[in-house]
């Protein structure tokens, strides 16, 4: 489409979707739960360690996600940042001066931290630039299903009797498919791309959230200021937004940390299920999956094995540990 | 009791129909059953025999709802008969029965292939499922037996740790080093042998031990946590129980039946087996004969794997809930 190949269009885009994430986080860190939790936060030094990780990862997705206008092909804030790597033809190990080939050892273009792939491109500029669709995969699936989640999961423990029924059956459903086939079918239909992977994703993130959600909302409608509420003749629009929406948002917050490691995860499954981000856009799950053919070489080419995989699991290890410190700061009687 | 199972069973025929027809939509938007003909005949085939082939078949029935192509508003109102000769009502009718037919691409019956890809599934899923348990429930009941120590932290931090390291890396480096390195066990491949077929097991098995280990330690250390807080835990100390039969008797035992029934759900799973491992080593087993079908596409062994699939599902739904009831008298069933 032409409107998706505009600069200025996909930067809006990658604003917007900053801006929505953002929006979720600072709607449910407000109300007084929140304030709790955050002086508790606050003492947990091994979580704001995780969290700036987080962070950096972020930052580095974002170098890569904004696009500067350019003569050819795709040009990024990270690409402007590496310019004075250079380019090589193969292989090369990490701070070799030539060329990793037994038979002919060429002089190298200059040094590399990290080495280079099998197209002689720096691996660590390439680690780096996967940053982003590990970013784009766990962000924009959490955008799709965690409002599908927290929607059916209200409705469903709110109003329950055949809507409970409803939206049961459809979860139950859901779940019953094989994972892998609506993977693929959905990818089939509506193509390769970073963006149909999330909505492939989305569908079938959204089970697990809503499930937590009707059980939590099951577990308030119990409580007496719901009865209180209703009994006082609010709305149930009203009640569900401003009674029962802020006490389940601790717990989106929650999944929405965890799910995003979980979903870093699977992007490296399914690239060597072969559903995977397409060829051309670098992802620490093709990085790994390519380097199942590199481990059989002799010698042995590990380091983009070991940088892919090292990156994956810095921001995975990351976002549970934080993940985990909000669950203890939301709820400390567990440990 | 039994009014209650049977409930269940009912509630379960809507959502296998619901799975059943979502699978259909699914795969013939992968592939139509023309396209699917083509490929199995191969490229020689006349449109005749696509044809026959089809019709054997029955792709030659319109899929779900008769094609709209030349069809009027009045057709629509008259769908009932042709409705009834949808390719899904045709396929419904047999599965009800358990009749799966055979294999689109092979020819080969279903149950034939059922069984004979049930037993490497199972042997690489079920030790699997009972030695993680082993080693989850041995290592969560020391964790809380020194609680809150330097090294039940250290504990905490290695469990979230083994979580975060993708499957692909655990099986690229098990094999890595279990097969290139150690040079002893093979890489790749099975072969159902008496007692060498342990070799082909030792590392798949391993590898789902090691990579479930870190969320099971720390799911089973919050539950045996949990017990530990409760009242009849502190009249046994107070009595003068040691910490460690406190442990050993009233906390397993107790957790242990919460632990069964959390994990009772996946029980009837195991028979499908672990796709990705047995697709990485190359073991013939149910999880590799649902995704060889997907990618041939053979649309009736994944009709009929998510068919078993679906009913698996909901029976380790059914004993989830028995389990439940059996366990904690309190819990009523109705």
């Amino acid at each position: 489409m032409a409107l998706l190949d505009q600069l200025w269009f996909q930067n809006t885009l990658v604003l917007i979707g900053y801006a929505l994430v953002a929006s979720l986080l600072s709607s449910a860190t407000k109300g007084e739960r929140w304030q709790a939790a955050s002086s508790r936060l606050k003492r947990d030094y091994v979580g704001i360690a995780a969290f700036v990780v987080i962070v950096l990862f972020v930052f580095i997705g974002s170098m890569e996600m904004i696009r500067l206008p350019s003569n050819e092909g795709r040009r990024t804030l990270l690409d402007l940042v590496t310019t004075g790597i250079p380019q090589e033809k193969e292989y090369a190990a990490p701070m070799a001066t030539h060329a990793f080939s037994v038979a002919n050892p060429r002089p190298l273009n200059g040094r590399h931290l990290l080495g280079t792939d099998t197209l002689g491109r720096d691996t660590l500029v390439q680690t780096l630039r996967a940053t982003r669709t590990a970013l784009i995969i766990g962000g924009l699936t959490s955008i799709i299903y965690i409002p599908i989640g927290v929607l059916l999961g209200i409705m469903a423990g709110y109003y329950k009797r055949w809507v409970d029924d409803l939206i049961q059956y459809l979860y139950s459903t859901i779940a019953s498919v094989p994972e892998i086939l609506m993977l693929v079918a959905i990818l089939m239909v509506l193509g390769k791309g970073l963006g149909t992977m999330s909505i492939a994703l989305g569908i079938t993130g959204w089970v697990g959230l809503a499930r937590l959600i009707r059980g939590e909302t099951l577990r308030q409608t119990e409580k007496p200021y719901i009865t209180a509420a209703k009994a006082m003749g609010q709305s149930d629009w009203k009640i569900i937004t401003r009674h029962l929406l802020p006490n389940v948002m601790h717990l989106v917050v929650i999944k929405f940390v965890l799910g995003f490691s979980g979903l870093v995860l699977t992007e490296a499954v399914l690239s060597y299920l072969g559903v995977g981000a397409p060829i051309g856009t670098a992802s620490w799950g093709g990085m790994i999956d390519a380097s199942r053919s590199e481990l059989s070489r002799d010698p042995v080419v590990w380091w983009n094995l070991t940088s892919a995989a090292t990156a994956l699991f810095l921001l995975v290890l990351s976002l549970n540990i934080f993940g985990d410190s909000l669950r203890r700061a939301f709820d400390p009687r567990q440990t | 009791m039994f009014a209650y199972i049977i409930r269940r069973v009912l509630f379960s025929v809507p959502i296998v129909f619901g799975v059943m027809l979502l699978t259909f939509f699914l795969f013939f938007v992968i592939q139509s059953p023309d396209a699917m003909a083509r490929r199995v005949l191969g490229p020689k085939a006349t449109p005749q025999t696509v044809n026959t082939w089809l019709h054997n078949r029955g792709y030659d029935k319109p899929i779900i709802v008769p094609r709209a192509a030349k069809q009027s508003f009045a057709d629509y109102l008259l769908i009932s008969r042709s409705w009834k000769d949808s390719l899904f009502i045709h396929q419904m009718t047999r599965l009800a029965t358990f009749d799966l037919g055979s294999s689109d691409v092979t020819g080969r019956p279903l149950i034939d292939i059922f069984k004979s890809g049930a037993l490497p599934s199972l042997l690489i899923t079920l030790p699997a499922f009972l030695l993680g348990l082993m080693v989850s429930i041995g290592f969560a009941l020391y964790f809380v037996f020194i609680r809150n120590s330097a090294l039940d932290l250290l504990g905490t931090f290695l469990c979230i740790a083994l979580m975060s390291v993708p499957l692909m890396v655990y099986i690229i480096f098990g094999q890595w080093f279990a097969a290139l390195v150690l040079k002893y066990f093979p890489a790749f491949g099975f072969h159902m042998q008496g007692m060498s077929t342990l070799k082909f097991l030792l590392l798949p098995v391993a590898l789902i031990v090691v990579s479930g280990l870190g969320a099971d330690v720390r799911l089973f250390r919050a539950l045996f946590l949990e017990e530990m807080g409760q009242d009849y835990i502190r009249t046994a100390r107070a009595k003068g129980v040691s910490s460690a039969r406190v442990l050993l008797q009233h906390v397993l035992k107790n957790g242990l039946i919460n632990l069964i029934t959390m994990m009772v759900a996946s029980l009837p799973f195991l028979i499908m087996g672990s796709l990705v491992i047995e697709n990485f080593f190359g073991i013939p087993g149910l999880g590799n004969v649902l995704f060889s079908a997907i990618q041939a596409p053979d649309f009736a062994v994944v009709q009929a794997s998510v068919f078993l699939g679906s009913i698996l599902y909901l029976f380790g739904l059914i004993l989830t809930d028995l389990c439940y009831a059996w366990a904690d008298p309190r819990i009523r069933l109705h």
